[in-house]
C-alpha cells in the first residue's frame, strides 16, 4: 500500500463537491493524510446519520458545506464558508457527478436537463465562483492553484444507451481545455486539468448496475462486475483511492507543468 | 551537470520507490538524467545506459545510481543488460524508455535514408526492445508479473513539426507501442502497466545550447517559450516528478495511457 503520511499538501486549502462518498470521499481523505486543510459538499444535511458519523470520522481539518452544484446560490454560500474559514483556495476537485442511461429515444428533457445542470453547470460554476479566490491564493506553492474536473471514459469514447452522460462529460473536457488556456495565456496561477476514470466501484456506479438488473439488463449486480473487470485490460474495477492518488497528483507541486491536459486511469479501457 | 542538485524545491517526504528496481534508457543527460535522480530520491534502485561516460560518472556520484554502457539500438546486447540487471539485483520494477534523437532528421522532402534509419531505429525500434526486455524481465519477477514500463514520447506525437518528419513520425508511433503492449499485458493477466509520457518542451542542456548556439539567442529562448500557453518551458525536475509518480503504485490502474506535460501546448494546437 502507499504510504500517505507524507504531508506533501501542508498549508493547502481544497474543495471537494460531492465529497461525502465515492471519488470525492476519496480525495477528502487524501487531502487530509497530505496534510491539506479540506472544505467538502454534498447534498445531504449535516445532521443525517452518514454526513455526521462522515465529518466525526475527517476530523477538524474537513469542513462541510451542504451545496447542490447545480444552484448558483448555494456556491455563493460555499464562497462565504470557504473566505471565512480560509481565505484561500488552492485546489478545487468538481467532482459531484451523476449518471443517465437509456435509449436517446426514450429520453426525456428533464432527465436531459437534470444531468447537464448537475455534470456541466455545477462544474462551470464552481470554476466560475472560485476563479478570483484561486488566483489570488495560486502564488502561494510551486505550480499555482490546482483545478481538477472529473470527466469520466465516458468524455473520451461512446457507449450505446448513455448519450446524457456521454456529452455531459465530453463537455467537462473541452471546457477544462478552455480555461486551462485562458488561464495560461493570462498568466494567472492557476492549472486545470480532467480526470477521466474508468469503471471505478463507487455508490454511483453500485446504484447504476443495480438499475440496470432491476430492468432485466442481468441477474445480479456481481455479474455486470465481472462484466466490467473482464473488458478492462488491467483485470478489474479500479478502488476510489486510486483516482484520489491521481487527483492528489495534480494537486501537488510535482504536476505544475501540466495544464489543458486529460489524466485517464482506465485500467487499459481506452486502450484497446 | 546544474540539474543533478535540485533536491530543494521538490516535496518528497516519502520514499515511494523503496524496494523497486529501475533502468532508465538515455540517462546520462536530460530527461534521463533528472530522472536518474528522482528515482533514486523516492528509494529506488536505478540502473541506468547510455554511452557519454563522463556525463555518466557525474550522474552516478550525485545519485548512487548503476550506469551499465549500452545502447538501445545494439539488439545483441539486450540479452547481456537484462541478465546483469537480474543477476545484481533479482527483479526490475520500473523501465524508463528514454533514450531518443532527432540526429539527421528533416522535412519530408529533405530528410536522407540515414537520418530516417538513425532516428526510426533510436526512437521507435530501440523503445520497442526496451519496453520488449523490460517486460519479460517483469514477468519474471518473484512474485509474479509486475511492473511499471513508461516510455517518452512528446507532445509531438499530436503535434507534427514540419522540418522533424522522423521524430515526428517515431513519437507518435510509440503511442500504438504502448497501447499494444499493454493490451497484451492484460491478456496476459499481467500486473505490468505500460504508460506514456508526453512533455512540451523541456530546457535540457541539449536545448539551453542549441538556443544558445542561434544567431538570436533571445528571440530562439522566446520561440521555445511561446510554444506554451504558459510561457516558459518545462524543466526536467518537472518531467522527472511524472515519471517517479507513474513508476509507483500510485497509478495501478492506469495503463495504456498518455499522460501529457506540455503547459497547454497542446490543449488548443494553437498552430507553431
Ligand atoms: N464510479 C465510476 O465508475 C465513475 C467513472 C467515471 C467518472 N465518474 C465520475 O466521478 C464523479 C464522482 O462519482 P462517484 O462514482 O464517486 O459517485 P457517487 O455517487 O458515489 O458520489 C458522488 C457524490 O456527489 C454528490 N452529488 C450528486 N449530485 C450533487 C449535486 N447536485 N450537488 C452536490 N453534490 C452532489 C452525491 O451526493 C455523492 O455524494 C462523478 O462526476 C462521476 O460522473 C465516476
Amino acid at each position: 500500500m502507499i504510504d500517505l503520511g507524507s504531508q506533501r499538501l501542508k498549508g493547502r486549502v481544497a474543495l471537494v463537491s460531492g465529497g461525502l462518498r465515492g471519488i470525492g470521499l476519496a480525495c477528502v481523505e487524501r487531502f487530509l493524510a497530505e496534510g491539506a486543510e479540506v472544505v467538502l459538499t454534498d447534498l445531504e444535511a449535516p445532521d443525517t446519520d452518514h454526513a455526521a458519523a462522515t465529518l466525526a470520522r475527517l476530523g477538524q481539518a474537513a469542513s462541510y458545506v451542504q451545496a447542490n452544484v447545480a444552484q448558483e446560490d448555494d456556491w455563493a454560500k460555499v464562497l462565504s464558508a470557504v473566505t471565512e474559514r480560509h481565505g484561500k483556495l488552492h485546489i478545487l476537485v468538481n467532482n459531484a457527478g451523476i449518471d443517465l442511461t437509456g435509449p436517446v429515444a426514450e429520453t426525456s428533457l428533464e432527465g436531459w436537463r437534470r444531468i447537464m445542470s448537475i455534470n456541466v453547470d455545477g462544474v462551470f460554476l464552481g470554476v466560475r465562483t472560485f476563479v478570483p479566490l484561486m488566483a489570488a491564493s495560486g502564488a502561494d506553492f510551486r505550480g499555482g492553484a490546482s483545478i481538477v474536473n472529473v470527466s469520466s471514459i465516458m468524455g473520451l469514447v461512446g457507449m450505446s444507451e448513455v448519450s446524457g452522460y456521454n456529452a455531459s462529460k465530453g463537455a467537462v473536457r473541452l471546457f477544462t481545455k478552455s480555461i486551462a488556456l485562458e488561464f495560461a495565456e493570462k498568466k494567472m496561477p492557476i492549472r486545470a486539468n480532467s480526470l477521466h476514470p474508468g469503471f471505478v466501484m463507487t455508490p454511483l456506479l453500485q446504484e447504476g448496475f443495480q438499475r440496470w438488473v432491476d430492468k432485466g439488463v442481468a441477474g445480479k449486480a456481481q455479474d455486470l462486475v465481472d462484466l466490467m473487470s473482464s473488458k478492462t485490460p488491467i483485470g478489474r474495477l479500479a478502488d476510489p483511492s486510486e483516482l484520489a492518488s491521481a487527483v492528489f497528483f495534480l494537486a501537488s507541486s510535482d504536476s505544475s507543468y501540466m495544464t489543458g491536459s486529460e489524466l485517464v486511469v482506465d485500467g487499459g479501457w481506452t486502450a484497446q | 551537470m546544474g540539474h543533478v542538485q535540485r533536491h530543494s524545491h521538490w516535496e518528497i517526504a516519502v520514499k515511494r520507490l523503496e524496494g523497486k528496481v529501475a533502468l532508465v534508457t538515455g540517462g546520462t543527460s536530460g530527461i534521463g538524467a533528472g530522472t536518474v535522480e528522482r528515482l533514486c530520491a523516492e528509494g529506488a534502485r536505478v540502473i541506468f545506459t547510455g554511452s557519454n561516460q563522463a556525463a555518466a560518472d557525474a550522474v552516478c556520484a550525485a545519485t548512487g545510481a548503476l550506469f551499465i554502457r549500452h545502447d538501445v539500438t545494439d539488439v545483441s546486447a539486450w540479452d547481456g543488460l537484462m541478465a546483469r540487471i537480474l543477476e545484481e539485483y533479482g527483479r526490475l520494477d520500473i523501465a524508463f524508455a528514454n533514450a531518443g534523437t532527432e540526429n539527421g532528421d528533416g522535412s519530408i522532402e529533405s530528410i536522407g535514408i540515414e537520418g530516417w534509419n538513425t532516428i526510426i531505429g533510436v526512437n521507435l525500434t530501440g523503445v520497442m526492445l526496451t519496453v520488449q526486455h523490460a517486460m519479460r524481465a517483469m514477468a519474471r519477477n518473484p512474485e509474479g508479473p509486475v511492473g511499471s514500463i513508461i516510455v517518452n514520447s512528446s507532445m509531438n506525437a499530436h503535434r507534427a513539426m514540419g522540418n522533424f518528419v522522423a521524430y515526428s513520425v517515431s513519437k507518435t508511433a510509440v503511442l500504438a507501442l504502448v497501447k499494444s503492449s499493454a493490451v497484451h499485458s492484460g491478456n496476459r493477466k499481467y500486473k505490468i502497466r505500460v504508460n506514456a509520457v508526453l512533455p512540451g518542451v523541456v530546457e535540457t542542456a541539449m536545448i539551453a545550447n542549441l538556443i544558445e548556439k542561434s544567431g538570436d539567442p533571445a528571440a530562439t529562448r522566446a520561440a521555445y517559450e511561446g510554444l506554451s500557453p504558459m510561457g516558459r518551458m518545462a524543466s526536467v525536475d518537472e518531467v522527472a516528478g511524472l515519471v517517479a509518480w507513474l513508476a509507483s503504485d500510485e497509478t495501478r490502474f492506469c495503463s495504456g495511457s498518455e499522460f501529457t506535460m506540455d503547459g497547454a501546448s497542446t490543449a488548443g494546437m494553437n498552430g507553431v
